[in-house]
């Protein structure tokens, strides 16, 4: 969208459009990186929701729940201040939003609510997706939409992030509206299309943030999604995230350093050293590498998050993330964001 | 690494096997894998045959796989001897098409489904369908005698063991009995039913519209009597895939996600009572030794050496930690799925797209025993 007056704080980030879809390929840290957009939100003071269209048990993980979330929202964090810093934040909500629930609630809500488990059982269900495909992205996408209106209509919800499903599908995601709407010329369904078509191509309601991972495979698959999005969802594409960059050491030699300094090491653990170190320069010039393919490919200005050693991701792991997004929105071109 | 019985089991696979079944969750380098196993077979002498879905373009560029065909075609050789590389990139439609118009009573009969709407949709929208007709052409091709060995790298799904449920859930589609009911309108009787049903037909008519529901009143219709053929083909399938001769391998990486998803892989198949024969764990972190036990002396005046070796140490620290959580999750694997033969596959430089690169990958996992 347009100019952002000055330096680019977190809540102006945040607050460009009310609806943001995080998208990227299986394995590069997209849920990760919509939990973390929500704590950066949400320490900023904005009250977010975070959807899961999946129904795993990924995103509730992060913040310590166990079990898949549930169609009802929960709230997954209180406020989004870390302990400690005495900085209060707003709550993080969390729900799922299936394709299968969006389209049960559909057919519910328009005269089939008494056979509804009679739709589930009978498989009628997966009749009707195969008869029209995408109806079922083009209803989650239907839902979040009456979501969004009803945020702007007051209550206190001022972000809704998407996990959005892996891969290629996320483009079907996107694209399905804009297929039905040509394909279905009259009906519910029909005006459904209309309305999300028109949320989805408007910059200042609807976002979509690729996250990708400084390799080859994913720079490649992150700079094709973009341009199908832009091109045929006609979405606003957010800066992309580029996840899992290792912290860039400039290692020098093992041997001078623990001369000089008089430390003594065997040949053994010398040259143990220095092969890590190789080892460690080798991948990071491998992933300087693939960073510059993408700025290349995919002229949007880029936010890197660190690669976190540690085991599992928690809590603590998201708000050292969150630290890390913070400084790159803050150096983010004013013009391009 | 790798012990010298494993890889023999690995080799022993690919060598006296006829069908290997490579599963496991996405972005681990299935496709990869399978085609390497592929190479490594045919450099042994087997005419193998690959069939992958969906590969990475530069894959496929590789393999010589310009579009999707349900003909394979043979890959340039690039060793000595007699034996053969094929590839082929599965075509969802093509399998389906040929399924129906092969259980088919008439032409007519064929050309009615086939011209459906809601069937046309059918294998780009129902999830299940690539699975199905990824072991419907493996069936196939166990029987072409063009091969000995047949390699199926199964679709990339959200859970593997969705390409064990796949022609179950196809064959429920199939043969949807609410909508075999609404299409027997004389039946009396059905009549009662019927009423019912034709006002849930009206009202679904409204919301859907009405010619989704007249396709799919008119593709149930079609489909009468069709189930068996495919019901049988199921069945013997599962006879195929429970055989001696057929083994699953398992494709995983050292994550957390990964594994859960192997492990929960492994179980499905135990549950049906068949076992993972072999284990590739791909794209492992190298092993340094660590970072050795010093403590560098405070405030030494040579600050730029103190950085250097702190760095240099933490960098070791840091790879040793992953490699140890690597080692982890790996061992998991193996301990929990029992008597699998075990080989890995180090972090490459580059994704592989070249025959180079396939011959890079079977060389780790087919090491050469050490003397």
């Amino acid at each position: 969208m347009g100019t952002l007056p000055g330096r680019v704080d977190p809540r102006a980030f945040c607050t460009q459009a009310r609806v943001l879809v995080v998208a990227g390929k299986g394995g590069v840290g997209k849920t990760t990186v919509a939990a973390t957009l929500a704590l950066v939100a949400a320490r900023a003071g904005l009250h977010t929701l975070l959807i899961d269209v999946e129904g795993t048990a990924a995103l509730p993980a992060l913040f310590g729940h166990s079990g898949p979330l549930g169609y009802q929202e929960t709230v997954l964090a209180d406020g989004g201040d870390r302990p400690g810093t005495g900085r209060s934040g707003a709550p993080i909500r969390a729900r799922s939003l299936t394709p299968d629930d969006a389209l049960l609630e559909y057919l519910e809500d328009h005269g089939l609510r008494r056979i509804s488990r009679r739709l589930t059982a009978t498989g009628t269900l997966d009749v009707i997706a195969t008869a029209i495909p995408g109806i079922k992205d083009l209803l989650v996408l239907s839902k979040v939409k009456s979501i969004d209106k009803g945020a702007t209509a007051g209550g206190d919800l001022d972000l809704i992030i998407i996990d959005a499903p892996a891969a290629g599908h996320a483009v079907t995601f996107l694209v399905s509206p804009k297929g039905l709407a040509d394909a279905v010329t009259v009906g519910p369904i029909r005006s459904q299309a209309g309305e999300v078509l028109e949320m989805i191509a408007d910059p200042t309601r609807f976002q979509v943030l690729l996250v990708t991972v400084p390799e080859e495979t994913p720079v490649n698959e992150a700079a094709e999604t973009a341009f199908l999005l832009e091109d045929q969802a006609g979405v606003k594409l957010a800066p992309v995230v580029v996840n899992g960059a290792w912290p860039h050491l400039g290692l020098g030699g093992a041997a001078p350093a623990a001369a000089s300094l008089g430390v003594q090491l065997t040949d053994a653990e010398v040259a143990g050293l220095d092969r890590a170190a190789e080892f460690r320069r080798h991948r990071q010039d491998l992933q300087a590498a693939q960073v510059e393919r993408l700025a290349e490919r995919l002229p949007l200005p880029q936010m890197m998050l660190p690669y976190l050693f540690s085991t599992d991701l928690g809590i603590h792991e998201l708000h050292i993330l969150a630290d890390a997004l913070e400084r790159q929105i803050a150096v983010l071109p004013t013009s391009a964001s | 690494m790798t012990t010298g019985g494993a890889s023999g089991s690995l080799g022993e696979l690919i060598e006296r096997r006829t069908v290997l079944i490579c599963a496991g969750p996405g972005g681990v380098g299935k496709t990869t894998a399978a085609a390497a196993l592929a190479y490594e077979a045919a450099r042994r002498g087997r005419r193998a045959v690959v069939v992958t879905i969906d590969p990475a373009r530069r894959l496929a560029d590789a393999l010589g796989l310009d579009a999707l065909t349900n003909e394979p075609h043979q890959v340039e050789r690039v060793w000595e001897g007699p034996g053969e590389m094929w590839a082929l990139m599965l075509d969802v439609k093509g399998t389906f098409d040929s399924a129906v118009t092969r259980n088919a009573s008439s032409a007519e009969q064929a050309r009615a489904i086939l011209d459906n709407r809601l069937y046309r949709n059918i294998s780009g929208a129902l999830s299940g369908t690539q699975e199905y007709m990824a072991v419907e052409k493996l069936y196939d091709l166990s029987f072409d005698p063009r091969f000995d060995l047949v390699v199926v790298d199964t679709p990339p799904t959200r859970h593997a063991l969705d390409f064990l449920d796949a022609p179950a859930r196809l064959l429920r589609f199939l043969n949807n009995r609410f909508f075999r009911v609404l299409m027997m309108p004389t039946r009396a009787s059905l009549r009662a039913v019927n009423f019912a049903t034709q006002a849930l037909l009206k009202t679904m008519s409204k919301v859907v519209g009405g010619d989704v529901v007249r396709d799919a009143v008119a593709f149930f219709t079609a489909f009468e009597g069709m189930e068996q053929g495919f019901r049988d083909r199921a069945s013997k399938v599962k006879a195929l895939l429970a055989a001696p001769s057929t083994a699953f391998v398992v494709i995983s990486a050292p994550r957390r996600d990964a594994v859960d998803e192997s492990l929960y892989f492994a179980g499905r198949l135990a549950e049906s009572g068949q076992q993972v024969a072999a284990l590739v764990v791909n794209r492992l972190f190298p092993e340094f030794g660590g970072a050795p036990p010093i403590a560098l002396p405070p405030g030494h005046p040579d600050s730029g050496a103190a950085g250097v070796l702190d760095e240099l140490l933490a960098n070791a620290r840091d790879l040793a930690g992953i490699a140890a959580r690597e080692r982890q999750h790996v061992e998991v694997l193996t301990s929990r799925i029992h008597g699998a033969a075990l080989a890995t596959v180090p972090l490459l430089d580059d994704d592989v797209h070249d025959m180079a690169g396939l011959a890079l990958v079977a060389a780790h996992l087919f090491p050469e025993p050490e003397t």
